[in-house]
């Protein structure tokens, strides 16, 4: 095994994808607490779609993928949070709208310039290959900064997950919150999507916080433990992912139904041993 | 001297007024029950104070100087430091907190983004006098419906020293629970919080405020507690209670027992 690590290592491209990739599990599990509590999950979903829509249409003019997707997905991100203010119910179909448009709307551009080619594909499913050095710096300075700023507004974010109105009812600054949990989801969506694939990419966000709520009662905890669940399950998938040569973004998924089903008869057994 | 004016308030929602042409007032210490049947628009009324909804007409002045109007942003801010105990039903049921964590988050508009000794002292001693500190490691969401809403109120005392909006806060807690909120509430007035509180509960209401804003879409009364029990809507609102019946020819309640 250790010598499987090795050869491993001795790939840099590999070596980028496990340090990206352990960045953005964390800080995609941070934010995925959050958001799977305010019941924003379909929101991850929703964006990841935008944002193949936004690589595709990159990809046809030629442009910069990261350049052109963020702004894109940030836009969508604002928009989506929005209409899930007005009404929860039109805010749901919207997701479904939206979603399913960009999709389309990518498809479409692509079938009319390059064809539905190995770039593509790799969009949708993610690819190992895909962190070249200026896609790496990018990603690590980001989601550095995701953390810090996680880590600097944590209990208004948890003020603001657990009861928005007596936040905004009794704080002067607890406007911009919202809008701050968009922002980085937005951003990590574009980011680990081109390594975990836009159809995967909302995993990363909702598994590890679903996981360790099942068994963790306090926010600190689920917090903490997502990111741990998160890490251990990227650096296990990609593991796998390279000795079976199987597709790392789907591989990580994989691994995270399997802590989920761990956590969840963990969780289980907890509640029948109390009285 | 009045802390809160509000004049002729109208708030819609969805194109449909809710509540109009509102007009009262709170002075410092009072304890104000808004009442009124379901759907009456007290939960809205009490909205559009805390500046979580725009009104259509009318204002609400504070006495600092702010004001939520037609003409300004919805999203205004107290200078004056409010708290808020939400309905229950907005919560969600299986969320992951521990009671220390939810009462300190209601200490936070004292600005800054991490806890100081000073935010966690007062958090401790809001937990001790509603006799919740030995839960405070526990998980809100395991804890009975009365525990849950006193760690409400202590998040709500964290926030404030002047003025608390409770927004039926004993709905769904058994008789003797009720009871205790009521004392509680009671004593956080009698230490000089103003209580404004929406209530289904009129016999307790007529106990315990000293002023009384009956909502029927429009201001049905506003004055006194003492004045509210000699008017009639008063009379008809107990008269669904058998204990304050009022015999009279009038009187449904005896009329359907002389069926019988």
């Amino acid at each position: 095994m250790f010598r499987i690590i090795a050869e491993m290592l001795s790939y840099p491209f590999l070596v980028r994808a496990l340090i990206c990739g352990i960045l953005l599990s964390v800080s995609a599990s941070l934010l995925g607490v959050s958001l799977v509590l305010k019941r924003y999950s379909m929101i991850g979903d929703g964006l990841s779609h935008v944002g193949f829509g936004a690589l595709a249409i990159a990809t046809a003019f030629h442009w910069a993928p990261l350049a052109v997707s963020i702004p894109i997905v940030v836009i969508a991100a604002f928009l989506l949070l929005r209409l899930n203010e007005n009404t929860r119910i039109k805010g749901d179909a919207a997701i479904a709208l939206i979603s399913t448009g960009a999709l389309a709307i990518g498809i479409l551009i692509v079938s009319l310039t390059t064809g539905v080619n190995i770039d593509i594909y790799n969009y949708m499913f993610g690819s190992v290959l895909a962190i070249d050095k200026t896609s790496f710096w990018i990603s690590i300075v980001v989601c550095i900064v995701i953390i810090v700023l996680f880590f600097l507004f944590y209990n208004r974010i948890f003020a603001v997950t657990f009861d928005e109105d007596f936040t905004k009812a009794t704080q002067a600054k607890s406007g911009g919150i919202n809008l701050l949990i968009a922002l980085l989801t937005a951003v990590i969506i574009v980011l680990g999507m081109r390594l975990m694939g836009a159809l995967l990419i909302s995993a990363l966000i909702i598994f590890p916080a679903l996981s360790s709520m099942r068994v963790f009662k306090s926010y600190k905890r689920v917090t903490i433990s997502s990111a741990i669940i998160s890490v251990i399950c990227f650096v296990v998938g990609i593991f796998c992912s390279y000795t079976l040569s199987t597709p790392v973004g789907a591989t990580v998924v994989v691994t995270n139904i399997i802590a989920f089903l761990i956590f969840f008869i963990i969780g289980k057994i907890r509640i029948r041993k109390e009285p | 001297m009045s802390i809160i004016d509000c004049k002729h308030l109208s708030v819609s929602y969805e194109g449909r007024t809710i509540v109009s042409d509102v007009s009262f007032s709170i002075s410092a210490g009072d304890y104000l029950c808004i009442v009124g049947e379901n759907g009456s628009g007290k939960t809205t009324l009490m909205r559009t104070l805390l500046g979580l909804k725009k009104p259509d007409k009318g204002e609400v002045l504070f006495s600092d100087g702010c004001s939520v109007g037609k003409a300004s942003d919805a999203s205004h801010k107290w200078v004056h430091k409010i708290g808020y105990l939400p309905q229950k039903s907005n919560l969600q049921k299986d969320f992951p907190a521990s009671v220390m964590e939810i009462v300190l988050s209601g200490t936070l508009n004292d600005n800054g983004l991490f806890y100081t000794k000073k935010e966690k002292k007062k958090a401790i001693s809001a937990m001790e006098s509603l006799g919740i500190l030995d839960i405070r490691k526990r998980s809100f969401m395991e804890l009975s419906g009365g525990q849950q809403q006193r760690v409400l109120l202590a998040r709500a005392l964290c926030a404030t020293e002047d003025i608390l909006f409770l927004d039926e806060p004993v709905a769904g807690l058994d008789p003797k629970v009720t009871q205790d909120m009521y004392e509680m509430i009671k004593t956080l007035n009698e230490i000089g919080i103003t209580i404004v509180m929406i209530s289904h509960d009129i016999e307790a209401a007529l106990e315990y405020s000293n002023h009384i804003l009956h909502l029927n879409k429009d201001m049905d009364f506003f004055g006194t507690t003492e004045e509210y029990k000699k008017t009639e809507l008063c009379e008809h609102y107990l008269c669904h209670i058998p204990d304050h019946l009022h015999h009279d020819d009038d009187c449904e309640i005896c009329k359907e027992r002389s069926h019988v």
